[in-house]
């Protein structure tokens, strides 16, 4: 029983949801009216399919990417390849790490071919690739946890910035985590990189071999998993003040190294309610709450 | 809900919904979080049990496919673009999503959070445009048979009721919390649901339509108490009639004691009300309550009258009696045993009865649903909680229910009460909690921000920070562990 793509408004009626197996994508274009249809057409007509590629090269995206060669064929496959290929030397990384920044690429691309567009983005599950005409600007706001109803942080990227590209990895995703910190938002050039990027810089926010941190091989949990028998994050107990330091120190080294090479514009990073950025400022800690009374 | 679409490999099962076809370990879900393996049984997840899953997490729920299908082509503008883009993360992905908040709209960055709050002590007022009586205050109101809540005050014409709240959602049993649920968000979806109240009727409730009382479609509210209708009419009935009563359940009117009468000079007809007297001319309880006239239990009214009085009495005099609605009326002549007879109404009587029966406007169901913002609101706030609910009373902040407009109950807190016909079609959805999840936006303009919380020298265009240097804000939260 194959369950067919999901292609249907959101509730608003402006945003465009697409859903195919773990593909979950939000899509929106500003721009004249007949120019919007041309995109989101466009948007439609590339996510067909886009699945059913990936999965013809899986067992070869889920191993670790060999940081010279790429025996992919895909076009999505080989960028994912590309995007972790920077890090893949130094480090264990497989293409999945950047699989959903390369679909929400892929996505964008069509539509920004189709049809002149004032602001469009394509947001996977949080990985989005953004597109800004001259003078335009995205506000972004950011969840501190995903399970709190943390303080929204926003952050402008306006098209003068080199930024297209955002994502978020964290344990509390829905792929796992190898290290410890609940959100690290990535901006860089392309939503590709920054998918990579926030993986590798959410894994170095870290604390080996720290007691209250409980961890459990990958496959345990998902058979299947591209991580294998690596121990992923599954519970953080208590830490004190300056074990959190340390850990977002951590992750913070290996951000300032990805940006002074250019892989990433900016990141931040959060940890029990400590944040510490890197390469902007620009991400502000607001006031704004969301309802909830389940504590009441 | 089970699919036979998984073979079985050892404890694990493969899932064949999608290409990817993950192996799934018994009690996991596959790497869409849709399927799962649910006792060697590949099940499609229930959104609901996601639902819970993210609940469980204290987690945030976005909107998820609640729009129509896919038809190609654009339903709206670009200029029709109102207020902010929504919460970009994808249901059922609880990735810490960074999600697109906010929009130029006419050259004001609004900023809305959108989310879907879990309301787990909410209610729903129901306000019935009735006179009938639908039962005692207080009274247990029923659907499916559980308690889902009571009548309250009956005011204006309308009867109140209050249903759901904590006590009825999660104080009672499994059952009665369900019940309780799946009332309120029928209600507030618009949908139709019978309650039936102890001691009283069984009524069919659906915001926005007549109520149908024991099966009877409920059509005009009454203009005013029976009281109010004699002052209201008084002027148009002198000269035509020598007496009227107007029946109501709770105060009943009589044209010729009543203060409107007496300023028309209208003589003493002699008549006699059952009840008690409240002023001249009003009288509280002249029948039983019930689904008869005016909201009493008669089909005869001259059930409420007792003998006239022959020392004022005269024969032939004349007399209306109505309803508060008008729906009820009938002409009597006393005859010469000064007995009421009836006899067909003069055609101008007729008259003032349609105008009663005009000035009654529909009866209607009204649904308002109540939310609130509890202690999590204030708990988890990480620099000064209260500025929210501060920014809110100043109504620097716009709190929308599924972009419809609330009242915000002043005192503690943010308790809001919206009107479900404003709110967009299926709105309202559940958690198996129990708890009503209904859509909540907070509005702000950017520059309120920085009245709310100062933190806007943060927020810049990439461009001009292009050189600074790494900025290292350690804000201590309460939420921190340490």
């Amino acid at each position: 029983m194959k369950r067919p793509p999901q292609i249907a408004w959101l509730a608003d009626g402006k945003r465009l949801h697409l859903q195919d197996g773990p593909i979950d994508l939000i899509v929106e274009a500003e721009g004249s009216a007949p120019d919007m249809r041309r995109a989101y057409e466009a948007a439609a007509a590339r996510f067909a399919g886009l699945l059913d590629e990936l999965c013809a090269e899986l067992q070869e995206l889920r191993r670790a990417a060999d940081p010279q060669h790429c025996r992919l064929r895909g076009v999505v496959a080989r960028r994912m390849h590309a995007a972790v290929a920077p890090f893949a030397t130094d480090h264990f990384i497989t293409p999945m790490a950047a699989v959903a920044g390369s679909v929400a690429e892929e996505i964008l691309g069509p539509m920004l071919e189709a049809a002149p567009l004032e602001r469009a983005y394509v947001n996977n599950g949080g990985d989005i690739a953004l597109h800004l005409a001259k003078g335009k600007q995205f506000s972004i706001g950011l969840m501190d946890r995903p399970d709190r109803h943390g303080v929204m942080r926003t952050l402008v990227i306006d098209a003068k910035d080199a930024a297209r590209g955002i994502a978020t990895s964290g344990r509390h995703g829905r792929s796992f985590s190898l290290g410890i910190a609940d959100a690290v938002t990535v901006l860089a050039r392309t939503a590709s990189q920054a998918d990579a990027a926030a993986t590798m810089i959410a894994n170095a926010v870290d604390l080996p071999g720290h007691p209250a941190i409980v961890r459990c091989p990958a496959s345990e949990l998902q058979p299947d998993s591209d991580l294998g028998e690596r121990l992923v994050t599954r519970d953080v107990g208590e830490l004190s003040y300056a074990e959190v330091e340390r850990a977002l120190d951590s992750g913070a080294a290996c951000a300032r190294k990805l940006l002074a090479a250019g892989l990433i514009e900016g990141a931040t990073l959060r940890l029990l309610g400590e944040t510490v950025e890197v390469g902007t400022s620009r991400i502000a800690a607001s006031n704004s709450r969301l309802f909830d009374e389940r504590a009441a | 809900m089970s699919d036979e679409t998984a073979a079985a490999a050892g404890d694990k099962i493969r899932c064949d919904a999608c290409p990817v076809m993950c192996y799934i370990k018994p009690g996991a879900a596959g790497a869409c979080d849709r399927y799962a393996n649910h006792d060697g049984q590949l099940v499609r997840v229930d959104p609901h049990i996601v639902l819970e899953r993210t609940v469980s997490h204290g987690g945030r729920l976005v909107p998820f496919q609640a729009g129509g299908d896919w038809d190609g082509k654009l339903v709206r503008e670009p200029e029709m673009f109102v207020t902010a883009i929504g919460a970009g993360t994808t249901y059922p992905d609880y990735k810490p999503a960074p999600f697109i908040v906010s929009s130029e709209v006419d050259g004001v960055d609004m900023v809305t959070v959108v989310t879907e709050g879990i309301f787990s002590y909410c209610g729903v007022k129901v306000k019935i445009d009735t006179d009938r009586y639908l039962g005692p205050e207080t009274a247990i109101v029923r659907a499916q048979g559980e308690a889902v809540g009571h009548v309250t005050t009956s005011e204006y014409g309308s009867q109140m009721l209050s249903l759901g709240g904590v006590h009825h959602l999660t104080g009672g049993s499994k059952k009665e919390g369900r019940v309780t649920c799946d009332a309120l968000m029928d209600l507030s979806n618009c949908k139709p649901v019978e309650l039936t109240i102890d001691g009283g009727a069984t009524v069919m409730v659906q915001a926005g339509y007549p109520p149908i009382v024991n099966g009877v479609a409920e059509e005009r509210m009454r203009v005013g108490c029976g009281s109010a209708t004699i002052g209201m009419f008084a002027k148009q009935w002198h000269g035509k009639v020598d007496e009227v009563v107007v029946v109501d359940d709770h105060i009943t009117g009589v044209l010729s004691e009543h203060q409107a009468g007496k300023l028309l000079d209208i003589p003493d007809t002699g008549i006699k009300m059952k009840g008690r007297r409240s002023t001249p001319g009003r009288y509280f309880q002249v029948a039983e309550p019930g689904t008869g006239w005016g909201g009493t239990k008669i089909s005869d009214p001259l059930s409420v009258l007792g003998p006239f009085d022959p020392k004022t009495a005269r024969a032939g005099t004349t007399m209306l009696m109505v309803s508060t609605t008008g729906e009820h009326a009938a002409y009597y002549e006393l005859d010469d045993g000064l007995r009421p007879v009836e006899k067909p109404m003069p055609p101008d009587l007729k008259l003032s009865v349609e105008r009663i029966q005009e000035n009654c406007e529909p009866a209607l169901c009204t649904v308002l649903f109540m939310g609130g913002a509890g202690g999590s609101l204030r708990a988890g706030v990480t620099d000064n909680p209260v500025r929210l609910t501060r920014s809110v009373k100043d109504a620097l902040t716009r709190v929308t229910s599924g972009g419809a407009p609330v009242y915000v109950w002043p005192g503690g807190g943010i308790t809001f009460m919206v009107d479900v016909t404003q709110v967009p079609a299926g709105a309202f959805g559940y958690v198996p909690t129990p708890a009503l999840v209904a859509p909540i936006e907070f509005t702000l303009k950017l520059s309120d921000y920085a009245a709310l919380g100062g933190h806007m020298d943060y927020v810049r265009p990439l461009a001009s920070l292009k050189d600074s240097a790494e900025i290292r804000p350690m804000m201590l939260t309460p939420g921190r562990r340490s």
